[in-house]
């Protein structure tokens, strides 16, 4: 059972999953800590702590999972499982992100109509979605450092950067007209500098 | 229209659910919250299958709960449920809705990742992946400066900005554990100091 990323990245990458199994738990693992996205704790788990792919890579896959319909982080996670173990390796992170949270949230449910108004719980989840957006914009903020060997130079990725983020945040103009019209940009640019 | 729909599904409707759910998973590019809007109008304005406390209860409660914020339509599902029967009608309605919203997307973003990687030495498709690069990383910094930014006034909410903005130099510059700083977010809101 090989994946379709087969043997000839394995030294590149410093460690990988030993098993499903292994894919499975790290997986639960990850997903029960993402209080409010689970993209901060995949970056921090699997690029800092597991290895299981760089920095450059993270960035490489997360454009195409961003790019593609469906959950982000779900497409991610699919995507890595398939390149170690194919088909079942895809399953099994899926499985992995969404079934004891899939339980969790159902119970959380229920337990919402007897508790959701507790002025204790209103505040901790207020306090817990102030972290959670820091946890965000520290993944992006570590991500930058990987534009250094982007082919288009750090010059033109950091104003990519910064019309990206003047659009989205500033003037909330919808995301995916902002994916279209700047990624058009910045991929014709790369072809470009790209050697054929 | 507060209180939830009673309701009496036959299986065409939740085969319609489902069909539903499929083409939503196909057009939800940047995520499926940028299809709510849909959700909303198919959901309640044209089925009335939830009531809008539901529907909005199901998003709070997924963005709270551990784990991929796409588990709202399983909430969506599980209501429909609900409102129809018991338990296991809820359940059903709960796996029904995460298969249709997940099955198209998943499939083509595997098989994509597996046509990217066969194909990974060609010209375009390395200017694909190098060239999205700083946008969908400054993609990051926006969504969660969105997020803080919700709570937009600036007398009381100015102790949850500096929350954010602290967490975002920790985990930044060091390899504190993010649960630690959750917890600690936790605490701060429970005890009404943020």
């Amino acid at each position: 059972m090989t994946g379709y990323y087969g043997n000839t990245l394995k030294s590149n990458i410093r460690s990988q999953p030993s098993s499903l199994t292994d894919l499975f738990v790290s997986l639960t693992w990850l997903s029960l800590q993402g209080f409010g996205g689970v993209l901060a704790v995949v970056q921090h788990e699997l690029v800092e702590r597991k290895r299981w792919m760089t920095k450059e890579e993270f960035v490489e896959e997360w454009a195409v999972a961003q790019i593609m319909p469906g959950p982000n982080v779900i497409n991610l996670c699919l995507m890595l499982g398939g390149r170690y173990f194919g088909l079942p390796g895809a399953l099994a992170a899926m499985a992995g992100l969404l079934a004891i949270p899939l339980v969790l949230v159902l119970l959380l449910a229920l337990a919402y109509a007897q508790y959701g108004s507790h002025p204790y719980v209103v505040g901790a989840l207020r306090g817990m979605g102030a972290v959670a957006a820091g946890l965000i914009i520290a993944t992006g903020l570590k991500l930058v450092s990987a534009l250094k060997t982007n082919p288009l130079g750090l010059p033109v990725s950091i104003a990519l950067c910064l019309a990206c983020f003047v659009c989205i945040a500033l003037l909330r103009w919808p995301q995916a007209y902002v994916l279209l019209g700047l990624g058009a940009v910045g991929c014709t640019l790369a072809y470009r500098k790209l050697k054929p | 229209m507060s209180a939830a729909p009673v309701l009496a599904l036959q299986w065409s409707d939740w085969l319609d659910l489902f069909m539903h759910y499929l083409a939503f998973s196909m057009m939800s590019v940047g995520g499926a919250i940028t299809t709510l809007p849909e959700m909303h109008r198919y959901l309640i304005d044209q089925q009335r299958w939830l009531s809008d406390a539901q529907f909005n209860t199901a998003i709070a409660i997924a963005q709270s709960s551990p784990g991929p914020n796409i588990l709202f339509v399983a909430l969506m599902g599980w209501n429909i449920g609900i409102n129809t029967g018991g338990m296991p009608t809820a359940l059903f309605g709960a796996l029904l809705a995460m298969t249709g919203i997940l099955l198209p997307s998943s499939t083509l973003a595997y098989l994509t990742a597996r046509w990217g990687h066969e194909n990974r030495q060609l010209r375009s498709v390395r200017a694909f992946k190098q060239g999205m690069g700083p946008i969908v990383i400054s993609l990051l910094i926006a969504t969660g400066w969105i997020l803080a930014s919700a709570h937009r006034n600036p007398t009381t909410d100015w102790p949850l900005w500096l929350l954010t903005a602290v967490t975002a130099l920790i985990i930044w510059r060091s390899k504190v554990h993010l649960l630690w700083l959750l917890a600690a977010g936790a605490i701060l809101g429970g005890f009404g100091l943020v």
